[in-house]
């Protein structure tokens, strides 16, 4: 055992009593609190007036999600604040130089403190999941929102980098530019052709879900305020994933029927040469709008994954 | 016959880049300088005996913190080039790495920082400091460890390799996952090199795991129940029973890629009947634990620390156990909130957010464990103990993120976005690696009978902290501001960039922490006799470990201690220590049987990646052959008898005196960093002055 070679040993370890400077260790804490209240200015400074887009919310859904993020923050912090300032006060009150504070090495606690331990973290999350599991209902992606307008459906197709919307009511296909008129619910299918898995996302508008080739994922959304909003993959799909983005206009519902019908006489006609054209990868693309005549481009985009299926490769 | 021998090898595969051409002469620069310098100081012997064969675990360990600090520095470094990359890509620049250069860093930085600098660091503690606090002379198979932490190292290496050959590594993000990875859009030889040093260093760490689960089962010292085990051994055990379960999962999921990759299989491509969402799934199942594999241990260490360092056991042993377990058990459930996105119904998403969310059950009850043992403590604010305060803050935030991403509708919106890399950043940085610093100063006097630096110590912390502050605050609004992750170029209108340059800033400060870090270990050496700890009991500490001499000898004890309470160490101070009996110890032999099998293992991915068929075939011979030579091996074992155990003791007691007395008369104090800056250059000019550089 340690004994035969440690001769002697003071019960409190040399290394305790030895140093000297430590009547000072704690002159970091007051610069590391400057610190922090600086960096704060500083960040507020560096974001003033920029787009702090999910904090800001256009949309219905952006805004419920927003809403959501921070009950359930304030809710932590009302465990979360409390604690830390109870950890760093003990941690200060019961330092080693300050002789005043009692020292109770045999200090026993009791059952009520080990239920306590459990009991307060549950109580907590119970009320967060309760707050959760009827706002997941609510807010999945799929369930279409309750409109006195008609809801508008874009089918999309996320390709090697860029994304290909089909309005099939209106038969107009766009490339990195979709407009939506205001408080009226769009419909996204989502898919993708030839290209990894992408994920949509308009942050402005509502949360993002992923495009897959072979599948079709429903996102719905709604625009309540008139702008352009930035739209992107927010899922690595290959070297172009950095410029694959798009914007999303919300527009009153002239301005739109506008666009619309102005698209629809374009002489710029959508065929499936277009189609695949696009489908060689590119990146950094430019928006386009075509008028088109072809019905069923995403239905062959779709059954290309799930027929292969049954032929195999 | 050249594609027989060669594979897919050619001339293209030879460095002719930039950054191939640095890494390649890094790499074989390493090496050579390693090269003349064993060969000059005569040290390929000892380097073979005493370290390459050794099955002692105190050694092992060593090897796997040599590894990982030298990963650390090379993760650190792609670090900062993402950053610069992503501080100057703004508008018409597009910075100085192209998009695809850009993915294979970050994938890399994810690879070594999870794989070969948090995994490494753990298993390195759990190899040095697990069998001394359970009182055991060895593992239970000393074998499997050599054999794991040689996997280990040639996965390390396997990462690394690309830049001499192949010239691209992985540009898929840290998972790889599918489609992406597959041969349709990764046609070149990245991802394999992604598969095989996974592959590789995951075996390893399987192979580890199974023998500490064993080892904490079987080996304790007489009386040490599990319910009186200390908590790090707790932490290790449940993460080691995790490791079992879910890295098989990986080596499973890996070989259905490579079976998607070089056989051309369809587990996961987008046509032919694959499924790329099956992928997510099954990386997830093992990703998700993998995370707490490494928390798990961090946790253990923080108890102690605590403990230790209020000078009061830990308030309640039982709920700090019951937390460790819950969350190691809860932590096998959660894996789907990594991909609420994907499509999932609204009650399969709420199902996996609630399961998420009780996990903050078990670690709130932690940190509240924590505080009650500060308590009417006697707080000493040594290191250790800075890196915990330091911890709490960071990992209260990055809980209270994770518990906002585990709302599915907050997640829609977080997801994929910086603010998720902040919330891992502050788990991993601020959890695991803010943990295995805290368990490295307080063991350190363990590892090499020295204490470390306090005085550079305490300015590393404040460093790592602050850099993690300039770093990791801005890029959770960055999150906020709609930044997606691995983006190698914006446009300046979103308003980023300054954002981005503050994040840059902090990974100097924080490469300058490392650093001090660095110079904080070789200003202890040079300080050796004034930090000699002469007690072996620096902390005034409670568990095993310190019961033995710091650094311990290869038997570890030379009496098996028996155990009575939860505080071992800490008891026996008080009740007195038994008498020392000196008995025959059973050692374990030295055995190279491991470094070859993961030589070859080595050349069976290498032999993969390039499609050598010959190599792979005969490697995987040599494999099997190896392991049927060690199984013939009859005599793994030898005997120390009580005599050599005594004379050995009475050595090194006699040698110990002379260093306390060494100690006792010098009465300097802790170097700063200037003073190490003087002496730098002072033994500089003694180079040059006096051409001491002739002699070598």
């Amino acid at each position: 055992m340690m004994y035969n070679a440690y001769s002697i040993s003071n019960g409190k370890g040399t290394f305790m009593t030895k140093r000297k400077s430590r009547s000072n260790q704690g002159r970091f804490v007051p610069i590391f609190l400057l610190f922090l209240v600086a960096l704060g200015l500083l960040i507020r400074n560096l974001i003033r007036g920029k787009e702090m887009s999910v904090l800001n919310p256009m949309g219905t859904i952006a805004s419920e999600q927003l809403r959501l993020m921070s009950v359930s923050l304030g809710i932590m912090l009302i465990l979360a604040v409390p604690a830390l300032t109870i950890l760093y006060f003990i941690a200060w009150k019961y330092r080693e130089t300050n002789e005043k504070a009692t020292y109770s090495p045999g200090q026993k606690h009791g059952k009520l403190f080990s239920v306590s331990l459990w009991l307060v973290p549950l109580t907590f999350v119970a009320i967060l999941a309760n707050l959760m599991w009827p706002s997941t209902h609510k807010l999945d992606p799929r369930k279409q929102i309750s409109s006195n307008q008609k809801p508008i459906t874009i089918q999309v197709v996320a390709m090697r980098w860029k994304w290909l919307f089909i309005y099939p009511e209106q038969h107009i296909v766009t490339v990195n530019y979709i407009q939506v008129p205001i408080d009226t619910p769009i419909k996204f299918e989502l898919t993708a052709d030839e290209t990894p898995m992408s994920s949509f996302w308009i942050p402005n508008l509502g949360g993002q879900l992923y495009a897959m080739t072979g599948h079709v994922n429903q996102l719905n959304l709604m625009g309540t305020t008139i702008g352009d909003y930035i739209g992107k993959s927010a899922e690595i799909n290959g070297a172009g994933f950095a410029g694959m983005k798009f914007t999303a206009r919300v527009s009153s519902q002239t301005d739109f029927n506008n666009w619309v019908t102005g698209t629809q006489k374009s002489s710029n006609n959508f065929t499936i040469k277009d189609y695949t054209d696009l489908l060689v990868p590119s990146e950094y693309n430019k928006a386009m709008t075509y008028s088109t005549d072809e019905s069923d481009i995403y239905s062959k985009v779709t059954d290309k994954y799930t027929k292969s299926h049954e032929h195999g490769e | 016959m050249k594609e027989f021998l060669l594979g897919k090898i050619n001339m293209d595969s030879l460095p002719h880049e930039w950054f191939t051409f640095g890494g390649s002469l890094a790499f074989i620069g390493l090496g050579l300088f390693l090269v003349i310098v064993i060969t000059r100081l005569k040290r390929w012997n000892w380097l073979w005996k005493e370290w390459i064969t050794t099955v002692d675990p105190k050694k092992i360990g060593i090897m796997y913190f040599l590894v990982s600090g030298f990963m650390l520095v090379r993760g650190g470094l792609e670090t900062l080039m993402i950053w610069l990359q992503q501080s100057f890509s703004v508008d018409k620049s597009h910075g100085f790495l192209t998009a695809d250069h850009f993915q294979q860093i970050f994938t890399a930085h994810g690879n070594i920082m999870v794989f070969f600098v948090a995994m490494g660091f753990i298993f390195g503690l759990i190899n040095y400091i697990v069998p001394l606090q359970i009182g055991a002379r060895d593992l239970a198979s000393p074998f499997l460890n050599t054999l794991g932490f040689w996997l280990f190292a040639a996965g390390a290496i396997m990462v690394s390799m690309f830049f001499l050959l192949g010239g691209q590594y992985a540009a898929t993000g840290w998972l790889a996952v599918a489609p992406l990875s597959g041969k349709e859009f990764s046609p070149g030889v990245g991802v394999d090199y992604w598969i095989w040093s996974l592959q590789i260093s995951g075996i390893g760490t399987t192979l580890g795991a199974i023998n500490f689960v064993m080892t904490i089962l079987k080996m304790r010292a007489p009386g040490m129940s599990l319910g009186k085990m200390p908590l790090f051994t707790w932490g290790a055990f449940c993460s080691m029973i995790m490791a079992v379960a879910v890295f098989p999962l990986l080596t499973a999921t890996l070989f259905l890629m490579f079976f998607d990759r070089y056989l051309g299989a369809h587990f996961f491509t987008t046509v032919g009947g694959g499924d790329p969402m099956m992928y997510t799934n099954l990386i997830w199942m093992w990703g998700h634990p993998e995370v707490y594999i490494l928390m798990l241990p961090c946790f253990g260490i923080f108890s102690e620390v605590v403990s230790t360092f209020s000078r009061k056991p830990i308030a309640s042993y039982k709920s700090n156990v019951l937390g460790m377990i819950g969350v190691s058990t809860f932590a096998l459930s959660v894996w789907l909130h990594h991909f609420f996105t994907m499509g999932a119904g609204a009650d399969v998403n709420a199902f996996f957010g609630v399961m998420t969310m009780i996990i903050a059950i078990p670690t709130s009850a932690l940190v509240f464990n924590w505080i009650a043992t500060m308590y009417k403590g006697r707080i000493n604010f040594s290191t250790p103990m800075l890196w915990f305060l330091g911890f709490i803050a960071v990992f209260s935030i990055g809980g209270m993120s994770g518990v906002l991403l585990a709302i599915p509708p907050a997640d829609f919106q977080l997801h994929n976005s910086l603010f998720l890399v902040a919330h891992f950043h502050s788990m991993v940085i601020g959890g695991v690696l803010f943990g295995v610093f805290c368990g490295i100063s307080y063991w350190f006097p363990k590892f090499t009978g020295l204490r470390l630096n306090e005085r550079i110590g305490r300015y590393a912390f404040w460093f790592w902290t602050i850099g993690f502050c300039l770093s990791f605050i801005p890029m959770y609004i960055l999150g906020l501001m709609g930044a997606t992750r691995r983006l190698d170029h914006y446009d300046s209108s979103t308003g980023w960039r300054p954002l981005f340059i503050v994040m840059l800033v902090g990974g100097i400060v924080i490469a300058v922490g490392l650093a001090l870090q660095i110079v904080q270990i070789i200003a202890t050496f040079i300080q050796k006799n004034h930090l000699r700890d002469t007690t072996g009991d620096p902390w005034n500490a409670r568990s095993l470990e310190w019961a033995t001499a710091s650094p311990p000898p290869f038997y570890n004890f030379t009496t098996i201690p028996e155990v009575s309470s939860i505080d071992a160490f800490w008891e026996m101070k008080h009740n007195g220590i038994p008498e020392t009996k000196y008995q025959d110890i059973h050692i374990p032999k030295n055995t190279a049987a491991g470094f070859y099998i993961s030589c070859f293992a080595f050349l069976v991915g290498f032999a993969f990646v390039w499609e050598i068929v010959w190599l792979a075939v005969v490697s995987i011979i040599g494999i099997i052959v190896v392991f049927i030579f060690r199984g013939f091996n009859d005599e793994p074992e030898y005997i120390l008898t009580a005599r050599e155990v005594q004379d050995l003791e009475e050595a090194r007691t006699k040698k110990h005196l002379e260093r306390t007395k060494l100690a006792n008369d010098d009465d300097t104090e802790d170097m700063g960093v200037i003073d190490f800056i003087k002496i730098v250059i002072s033994f500089a000019k003694d180079i040059v002055v006096n051409k001491r550089w002739r002699k070598w």
